[in-house]
C-alpha cells in the first residue's frame, strides 16, 4: 500500500470561475505518493477544470498549489508542472500529427537531443509502449496522423509515463480509456497499478465506474465545482457513486404536459437514427419536446446537425432551426449587434422586394427582446455586450423567430443562470403547445424533466428510450454508463 | 458630441482623411497648381481600382483564406478577348462587353469549382487557375494590340463638368455594391459567413451557394475592369492587370474592411483608392522615385494592418 | 496494412513520378537533351527557383504564407549585382540585414497575430521599391566567384543536378532529421502542444522566417550568378512559382506537412514544364498555363488518393 511521507501534491482552497459560472468552488485535495486517485462526476462537475489547474493550463482565481511541500502557485505553467514531474494526458490529444511517434517523444522531452537523438527517442517511447501496452503493433517511425485514435492514445499515455531528466511523479489520466479497446484498457490499468506500487501517483478520471472502483485507492466525487464525497475506494460501490454524482431532487421542476396523448395522436415529424450499428431510432411527434440525454459528446450533437441538414438517414418533415450550445463556435456572430444576430435566422421576412427593411428587422428583434426578456437597453448594442445567458436568449430568439416547425437545441443552457433557465423552459413548453416540435440535447438532469420523451445516448448510439413517466435520474445515469464497466 | 464620436468610428474615415491630407499636401507643395487635374486623374484611376476592389472585398469578407489571386489574369483575358472580338468596331460594343463579363463569369466559376472539388484553399486554387488564364490571354492576344472602338475609348476618357464619366459610373456601381452588402440577403450572408462559417450554416444560410456567387461576381467585376481599362489605355496589354493584384487587396484593407473577414464597407474602397493614387502622385511631385514610392506604399499598408489589428495573439 | 502502396507512400511518390514523367517526355521529344549540356541547359534556372521554393517551404511549415519572396529575391539579386560586387562588405552587411528583417517580420506577424498574406503583400512593395532604389535600370555585374560557381562544369554530372541534390539533402537533414528541425515542424502540426512542452513559438517563428530569408538570399545570389546582371523585376514570378513548387512537392498549406526533397522536385518540375511545351512545339504562350495545369492535375490526383484513403 501507499508509503505515507506527506502528500506529493496539495491543492488548498482552489477556486476558478468563468464569467458568472463557478467552475471550482474552493477545492482542497491531497495526493499521496503511491496512490491511484479516482475522480468521478457528471459533465461540468469541474473535473477537467481541476486537472487543468493542476497541470498548469489554468490559473486558479484563488487558492494554493503545493508540490512536494513547495508552494508553486505563483506563475504556475505547464512547464513548471512538468519540471516538478506532473504530467497530464489530455482528453483532446496533444500530439503533432505531422511528426512520427519518436519525434513526438522528442517534443515533450527536450533532453532528447544531440547526435543520436533519434535512436534515443525511439528507445524511450518504444520501450515505454512495450512496457505499458505489450503487443501494441505501433512502430516508432509511424507518422502519428496515420495512426488510429486508439494508437495515438497509447502513444500519448506512454509519452507521459516516459522518463528522461525529470521523473514522472504525478500522471493525470483524463478519460484515458475512452478510445481504447477493452484489452488495451486492461493493460493500461495494470500498468497504473504497477506504477503506483513503485511509488508514483496517478489521477484517474473516468466515466467507467467499474475501472475507477477496481483501480483506485481513493475516490473523490465532484459535483457543481466541489468535492462532495471522498473516501477509500472500498467504501464505494457503483450505486453509491451514481447516487453521489446525481444532484438533489429539484423542487422547481415542471411537470410535462399530457405527453402520452401527443404520442398517441400527433404525427411523427422527425425520425432519425445515429450511424452506430446497434442503435434505437429517435422519433419526435408534432408538438413534443424530446430530450437527448447521456454524457457529453456521445453523438447527440451529430444527430441534431443531421436533422438540421435533412441529411440521409433522417426523415424530417418541415423546416428546422437550431439553437447552438457552443455559442462561440456555433452560434454568435461576434461583430454584429443583438438585432442583427436575432434577425439573421429569418431575413426573408424582412424583404421589401429585393431589399431588406432594417427598420422591420429591428422591430422584430425588439419584439423578441421583450418576449424573451433579453436584458439590454437597446438591441442595437453589440451582441458581446450581453452576458452569456442573454446571448443564449438571443440565439433562442433567432431560432424561435424563424419560420421553422422543428427546433433542435444543442445543449443550449451551458453557462446560463437559473432564472433565465426557468424563463426559457416556460417558453419552450408554450411554443410546443402551439405545435412546434423540440429536439433538446441536454446534459442536465433537471432539463430532462421538461421533456415528454427522452433518448439516452452512449458511444454514438441511442441505448434507451424513456417516456416521461419512466424517466428517473437513476435510469438515465445507468443507461449512460456502460453496464459491463 | 455623440454623433461626432460615432462618425470617428466609421471604418472608411481614415482612408478618406488620408486621401484628403495627401491631396492638400500635394496642393500646398505645388501652390495649388494642377491640383484639379490631379483630382480628375485620381478619380479615373481610382475608378479602375474600385471596380476590382469591390469584388475582392466580397471575397475577403468571406473569411480567412479567401482571396482571389486570379484578378489580373482575368482582367487581361477579358480585355484581350473583348478587344479582339470587337476589332475596333463600335457596333460590336455590346457584344464585347458581354464577352468580357462572360469571361469573368467563367473564370469565377472555374475558381469556385477548383476550390470545391479539389478542396484546396482559395488562394492556391485562384493562383493555379490564374496561370492558365494568363496563358490563354497571351495565346489569344498573340502580341497584337487591337485598338478599342472609338466609342469605348471616348467613354473611358470622357468628362462631364470636369468629372470623368467613368468615375461617375463607378460611383454608381459602388453604391449598388453598398446596397448589395447592407440591404440584401446575399450581402448579410457574406458577412455572416466571414464571421463564423459554421454558425452561418447552422443559422440556415446556404454557405456554398453564397461562396460560389461571390467568386463569380468578383471575377465578373475583374472582367468588366479589364474591358474598361483596355478601352481607356488604347487596347489590351498583357501586363495590364499586374498592379491590380496587390492593389485590389491593399485598397480593400486600407478601406477599413477586415482582412479576417466578416466586416466590410464600400465607401472606404473609394477613399483608399484615391488615397493610394494621390499618395503616389504626391511622392511623384515631391520628386520621389519609383522605388521610394513603392517602399512607402508597402510600409503604409503594413502600418494600417498593424494599427487595425490592435489585437494581441489569442492563445 | 499494405505498407507498400499505402496512400501516404503514393502521395510521397507523386512528386518524383511527375518529374520523371516530364523528363521522359522531354527526352523522347528531344533526345539531344539527354546529354550533359542538354541537362545543364534544361535545369540551370531550376536552382534559384528551388532555393526560393525552400524559402517558401519554411514559411508554409509554420502555417503562414509569403507573398513577398519574389520581390525579396529580386532585391537580393540587385544587391548582389551592385554592392556585393563593388563593395563586398556593404553587400554582406545588407544581405545579413535582410535576413534579420525577415526574422523581425516573423516576430511581428506572431506577436500581433497578423495575417501573413497581407503583411508579406505589403513587404513585396517594400522589397521591390528597395530593389528599384538599389538598381534603377537593369544592369550590374555578378561577383566573379558566384558566376564561376554557378557555371561550374563538374565531370559526369551537370552542376544543376548536383546543386539540387545538395540543397535538398542539406535541408532534409536539418529540417526532417535533426532534433531542432523536429521541433520547428512540430510548431506547424500542433502549436499548442509545443507551447505546453515549454517551447517558445515566437522563437520558432522567427527562426523559420530567418531561414526563409537566408534561402531567399541564396536564391537571389544564384540567380545573378546565372544571368550575370540583375534588374528589379527579375524574380517577381518566384512568389507564385515557390508556392506552387511546395504544393507540387507534396507540401500542404497547414499542419506543418512539408518535404524539402519534394519542394526541390516540385521546383524542378515547374522549371521543366516550360521546356517541355516548347519541345512539344506547342505555342510557347502556354508555358505559364502548363505550370498551372500541372499544379491542378497534381492536386486533383492528391484528392483522388486521399478519397481512396478515406474509403478504406
Amino acid at each position: 500500500m501507499s508509503v505515507t511521507s506527506g502528500p506529493i501534491v496539495r491543492l488548498d482552497g482552489v477556486e476558478k470561475s468563468f464569467g458568472a459560472v463557478r467552475a471550482l468552488a474552493s477545492v482542497s485535495l491531497d495526493l499521496m505518493p503511491g496512490e491511484c486517485f479516482g475522480l468521478v462526476g457528471h459533465n461540468g462537475a469541474g473535473k477537467s477544470t481541476l486537472m487543468n489547474v493542476l497541470s498548469g493550463n489554468l490559473m486558479p482565481d484563488s487558492g494554493q498549489i503545493l508540490i512536494g511541500g513547495e508552494d508553486v502557485t505563483a506563475g504556475y505553467t505547464p512547464q513548471t508542472a512538468m519540471r516538478h514531474g506532473v504530467r497530464c494526458v489530455y482528453q483532446e490529444l496533444s500530439l503533432c500529427p505531422n511528426l512520427t511517434v519518436a519525434e513526438n517523444a522528442r517534443i515533450s522531452h527536450p533532453a532528447v537531443s544531440g547526435i543520436g537523438w533519434r535512436r534515443a527517442a525511439r528507445a524511450l517511447i518504444g520501450g515505454k509502449l512495450d512496457e505499458v501496452f505489450p503487443g501494441h503493433g505501433i512502430s516508432t517511425d509511424d507518422v502519428v496522423g496515420d495512426l488510429s485514435i486508439a494508437s495515438r492514445q497509447m502513444v500519448e499515455i506512454s509519452r507521459a509515463f516516459a522518463v528522461t531528466d525529470v521523473a514522472a511523479r504525478v500522471v493525470i489520466l483524463d478519460e484515458p480509456t475512452s478510445s481504447l479497446d477493452a484489452v488495451a484498457a486492461e493493460k493500461l490499468l495494470k500498468h497504473v497499478r504497477r506504477y503506483v506500487s513503485e511509488g508514483g501517483t496517478v489521477v484517474l478520471i473516468s466515466h467507467l465506474l467499474g475501472e475507477i472502483l477496481d483501480t483506485s485507492d481513493r475516490i473523490a466525487v465532484m459535483r457543481d465545482g466541489g468535492i462532495v464525497a471522498l473516501d477509500e475506494a472500498s467504501g464505494f460501490n457503483r450505486n453509491s457513486l451514481v447516487a453521489a454524482m446525481g444532484s438533489v431532487a429539484e423542487g422547481a421542476a415542471q411537470e410535462a404536459a399530457e405527453q402520452a396523448v401527443i404520442r398517441a395522436t400527433a404525427p411523427v415529424v422527425v425520425s432519425a437514427k445515429p450511424a452506430a450499428p446497434e442503435s434505437l431510432t429517435l422519433a419526435a411527434h408534432k408538438g413534443e419536446v424530446v430530450g437527448l440525454a447521456g454524457l457529453a459528446g456521445q453523438g447527440q450533437t451529430e444527430l441534431l446537425v443531421k436533422v438540421f441538414d435533412h441529411a440521409a438517414g433522417t426523415k424530417v418533415s418541415g423546416a428546422v432551426s437550431l439553437v447552438a450550445g457552443d455559442r462561440q463556435t456555433d452560434g454568435v456572430f461576434p461583430l454584429w449587434s443583438i438585432a442583427e444576430n436575432i434577425s439573421i435566422g429569418s431575413l426573408r421576412q424582412f424583404l421589401d422586394g429585393f431589399l431588406l427593411n432594417h427598420a422591420r428587422a429591428h422591430a422584430f428583434a425588439e419584439e423578441w427582446r421583450r418576449q424573451i426578456g433579453i436584458r439590454t437597453p437597446d438591441v442595437a448594442e453589440p451582441i458581446l455586450s450581453l452576458s452569456g445567458g442573454n446571448q443564449q436568449k438571443a440565439l433562442f430568439a433567432r431560432a424561435l423567430g424563424a419560420p421553422a416547425e422543428i427546433i433542435v437545441m444543442d445543449d443550449p443552457m451551458r453557462g446560463v443562470d437559473v432564472g433565465t433557465k426557468q424563463e426559457v423552459y416556460g417558453m419552450i413548453r408554450e411554443q410546443a403547445s402551439r405545435g412546434r416540435t423540440f429536439l433538446w440535447y441536454t446534459t442536465e438532469m433537471d432539463e430532462l424533466r421538461n421533456c415528454d420523451h427522452v433518448y439516452v445516448f452512449r458511444e454514438g448510439a441511442i441505448v434507451a428510450d424513456l417516456a416521461h413517466s419512466e424517466m428517473t435520474e437513476e435510469r438515465v445515469l445507468h443507461a449512460s454508463f456502460r453496464a459491463d464497466a | 458630441m455623440k454623433r461626432l464620436a460615432s462618425l470617428l468610428k466609421q471604418p472608411w474615415l481614415w482612408a478618406w482623411g488620408g486621401a484628403l491630407a495627401v491631396w492638400l499636401a500635394t496642393a500646398a507643395y505645388t501652390q495649388g497648381q494642377g491640383s484639379g487635374q490631379v483630382l480628375s486623374a485620381a478619380l479615373t484611376f481610382g475608378a479602375f481600382f474600385v471596380i476590382v476592389a469591390l469584388g475582392q472585398m466580397f471575397v475577403i469578407t468571406l473569411g480567412p483564406g479567401n482571396v482571389d489571386l486570379s484578378i489580373p489574369a482575368c482582367m487581361t483575358l477579358a480585355g484581350t478577348v473583348s478587344m479582339k472580338a470587337m476589332e475596333g468596331s463600335g457596333a460590336m460594343l455590346p457584344i464585347g462587353l458581354l464577352l468580357a463579363l462572360a469571361v469573368g463569369l467563367v473564370v469565377g466559376g472555374v475558381n469556385y469549382t477548383l476550390i470545391r472539388l479539389l478542396r484546396i484553399p482559395p488562394i492556391i486554387a485562384t493562383l493555379s487557375s490564374s496561370f492558365i488564364f494568363q496563358s490563354a490571354a497571351i495565346w489569344w492576344n498573340r502580341g497584337l494590340r487591337v485598338k478599342p472602338p472609338t466609342a469605348l475609348a471616348d467613354f473611358a476618357t470622357a468628362k462631364v463638368a470636369g468629372i470623368p464619366v467613368i468615375a461617375i459610373a463607378v460611383i454608381l456601381l459602388a453604391a449598388c455594391g453598398h446596397v448589395l452588402l447592407t440591404r440584401t440577403v446575399y450581402g448579410r450572408s457574406v458577412v455572416a459567413i466571414g464571421q463564423n462559417m459554421r454558425a452561418a450554416h447552422l443559422a440556415g444560410i446556404k454557405v456554398e451557394r453564397v461562396r460560389a456567387a461571390t467568386y463569380m461576381m468578383c471575377a465578373t467585376l475583374a472582367g468588366l475592369c479589364g474591358f474598361l481599362l483596355a478601352g481607356f489605355s488604347g487596347g489590351a496589354a498583357l501586363n495590364m492587370g499586374e498592379e491590380y493584384l496587390l492593389s485590389s487587396i491593399a485598397v480593400v484593407v486600407i478601406g477599413g474592411t477586415s482582412v479576417a473577414g466578416g466586416f466590410a464597407n464600400v465607401p472606404g474602397l473609394w477613399g483608399a483608392a484615391l488615397f493610394l493614387f494621390l499618395l503616389v502622385t504626391m511622392l511623384n511631385t515631391m520628386g520621389a522615385g519609383a522605388g521610394l514610392r513603392m517602399v512607402l506604399t508597402g510600409l503604409i499598408i503594413i502600418g494600417v494592418i498593424v494599427a487595425a489589428s490592435g489585437g494581441k495573439r489569442r492563445t | 496494412m499494405s505498407a507498400l502502396l499505402s496512400p501516404r507512400v503514393l502521395r510521397g511518390l507523386l512528386p518524383p513520378l511527375s518529374l520523371a514523367a516530364l523528363l521522359i517526355a522531354i527526352f523522347w521529344l528531344q533526345p539531344r537533351t539527354m546529354s550533359y549540356f542538354g541537362l545543364n541547359l534544361l535545369l540551370n534556372l531550376a536552382v534559384p527557383i528551388a532555393l526560393a521554393t525552400i524559402a517558401q517551404m519554411f514559411i508554409l511549415c509554420v502555417n503562414e504564407l509569403d507573398l513577398s519572396i519574389g520581390g525579396f529575391v529580386s532585391l537580393v539579386a540587385c544587391i548582389t549585382a551592385t554592392w556585393l560586387h563593388d563593395t563586398p562588405l556593404l553587400g554582406i552587411a545588407a544581405l545579413v540585414g535582410l535576413i534579420v528583417a525577415y526574422a523581425l517580420l516573423g516576430a511581428l506577424i506572431h506577436i500581433r497575430n497578423l495575417p501573413s498574406i497581407v503583411v508579406t503583400l505589403g513587404m513585396s512593395f517594400v522589397w521591390l521599391g528597395l530593389a528599384v532604389l538599389v538598381l534603377p535600370t537593369p544592369g550590374g555585374k555578378a561577383p566573379e566567384y558566384i558566376r564561376s560557381l554557378m557555371t561550374l562544369k563538374p565531370s559526369l554530372v551537370p552542376f544543376p543536378i548536383i546543386a539540387s541534390v545538395v540543397i535538398a539533402g542539406v535541408v532534409h537533414l536539418f529540417l526532417m532529421r535533426s532534433a531542432v528541425g523536429t521541433v520547428l515542424r512540430g510548431a506547424g502540426g500542433n502549436p499548442r502542444s509545443l507551447e505546453r512542452a515549454g517551447w517558445s513559438l515566437l522563437k520558432i517563428k522567427m527562426s523559420m522566417f530567418a531561414l526563409a530569408g537566408f534561402f531567399g538570399v541564396l536564391s537571389g545570389m544564384a540567380l545573378v550568378g546565372l544571368t550575370t546582371s540583375a534588374d528589379a523585376n527579375i524574380a517577381l514570378r518566384y512568389t507564385l512559382l515557390s508556392i506552387a513548387g511546395v504544393i507540387l512537392g507534396g507540401g500542404e498549406f497547414v499542419g506543418g506537412r512539408v518535404s524539402p526533397i519534394g519542394a526541390v522536385i516540385g521546383a524542378m518540375t515547374l522549371a521543366l514544364a516550360g521546356s517541355f511545351l516548347s519541345f512539344l512545339r506547342l505555342n510557347p504562350d502556354w508555358q505559364i498555363g502548363a505550370q498551372g495545369a500541372i499544379l491542378i492535375v497534381v492536386l486533383a490526383l492528391r484528392v483522388l488518393i486521399s478519397r481512396s484513403e478515406a474509403k478504406r
